[in-house]
């Protein structure tokens, strides 16, 4: 008998289990299907509060053309802000830097804010292989969880290089974990004619970003989920 | 212009970028003697090449002698000036140096390095290319490139604009147009 009713009991226990991973799951389905609608829609009217803003670089031509879009930005709307650059990729930081001594020498602090420089692992050199990307891409995943849980950003721009993917990704879990609501905006790199770069793809195909702009026709055709905002460059 | 009677020619350099990489492929096609007396042909005297990582190092010459003089280096904090002072650009395909020389209105050829394993890059030149804006090539067809290059067929690019962009993006966050 006694055999009996704990078996009972222990059937009951499982079904709890089975139960509470059936609420747990169908509450955070609701929560990503919830991100995923509210994408669409802009933020709240009228925030006149400045966002802190995590401000992604990537090599070469990425960096100028993130450097061209925060030149017409205001400034005063997007502080403090944070770069983050691969570290293997010194040039990035350092034109970055650059463009906020301008900042600071025409502006002032207490207008345009503060900046913080910080580098992150790469998930994928260019020319790795996909297979060790995927080692590559754990330890840049567990790095950026640490620098995310640090800066917890609002705003978060990224134009491209691998390294966003990370970020973006643990951006949107911090949504559906209620921990900070952000907007990210992708913008594809002008070097992308006729098909989005992997990262413009995953992010896009997994709804983890609020805007994607393209610069080239083509590629709105093809995703017609993007914006498409003419070159940058 | 001053082409015979061995008067002293006006320097026109073309600079041959490869960016921060290696691209042996490209530097290897310059420092052919096609190319360099086809380059000198043209009215090009100089031709300057960085390098970057690439590990083949072309042949320096100082004097002309039906071909272009040829000298190279392998990094400089800034390719600004070198951009500046040419009278032609042969550039790898990365779009950084792209737009900095269709910025300054240099005629430019892009040398798509196809040893990349994710070969994007051609996508840009080539749009770019069928604008008119500029010419594309690979290493091994740099040389007819040179051969059929009318630099007068070439459209200035208009310099693109980050302002949509930011319009859309202060939207997106409630801040107000202005």
């Amino acid at each position: 008998m006694e055999k009996g009713s704990y078996c009972l009991s222990a059937m009951s226990a499982s079904n709890l289990v089975l139960l509470f991973t059936i609420g747990v799951v169908t509450i955070v389905m609701i929560r990503i299907m919830y991100i995923v609608y509210r994408r669409s829609k802009p933020l709240n009217p009228k925030s006149p509060q400045p966002l802190s803003t995590l401000i992604v670089l990537g090599s070469g031509g990425h960096t100028a053309e993130m450097l061209n879009l925060l030149n017409v930005l205001q400034m005063e709307r997007f502080k403090p802000r944070f770069y983050i650059a691969a570290a293997t990729d010194n040039m990035s930081l350092q034109k970055a830097r650059v463009y906020e001594d301008s900042l600071l020498d025409k502006a002032g602090v207490d207008a345009v804010g503060r900046a913080e420089f910080m580098q992150i692992y790469r998930s994928r050199e260019v020319g790795q292989s996909y297979i060790t990307s995927i080692g590559t891409t754990l330890i840049a995943i567990a790095h950026a969880l640490w620098l995310m849980i640090k800066i917890r950003p609002k705003v978060i721009l990224c134009n491209g290089p691998g390294t966003c993917v990370p970020l973006c990704v643990i951006a949107f879990f911090f949504k559906v974990l209620g921990i900070r609501w952000s907007s990210v905006f992708y913008v594809e790199s002008i070097a992308r004619v006729r098909k989005l770069s992997l990262s413009g793809l995953l992010l896009y195909k997994l709804h983890m970003v609020d805007q994607l702009f393209v610069q080239w026709p083509k590629l709105k055709e093809k995703y017609p989920r993007a914006h498409y905002v003419g070159c940058l460059m | 212009m001053g082409e015979e009677g061995g008067t002293v020619k006006e320097k026109k350099v073309v600079f041959v970028t490869v960016g921060t990489t290696c691209f042996d492929a490209l530097v290897r096609a310059v420092d052919t003697p096609e190319v360099k007396k086809e380059l000198f042909r043209k009215g090009y005297t100089n031709i300057l090449i960085q390098i970057g990582r690439g590990s083949y190092i072309p042949t320096k010459s100082t004097v002309e002698n039906g071909s272009a003089v040829l000298e190279y280096f392998t990094f400089s904090s800034s390719i600004a000036d070198y951009l500046k002072e040419a009278s032609l650009v042969i550039s790898h395909a990365g779009s950084g140096s792209i737009f900095e020389t269709l910025r300054l209105g240099k005629p430019l050829i892009v040398v798509v390095n196809e040893d990349l394993m994710d070969n994007h890059q051609s996508e840009l030149a080539e749009e770019l290319a069928e604008r008119k804006h500029l010419f594309c090539a690979r290493p091994q067809t740099l040389y007819q490139s040179i051969v059929d290059m009318d630099t007068g067929s070439l459209i200035a690019y208009q310099p693109g604009d980050a302002e949509p962009v930011a319009k859309h993006i202060n939207r997106y966050l409630g801040f107000p147009d202005d």
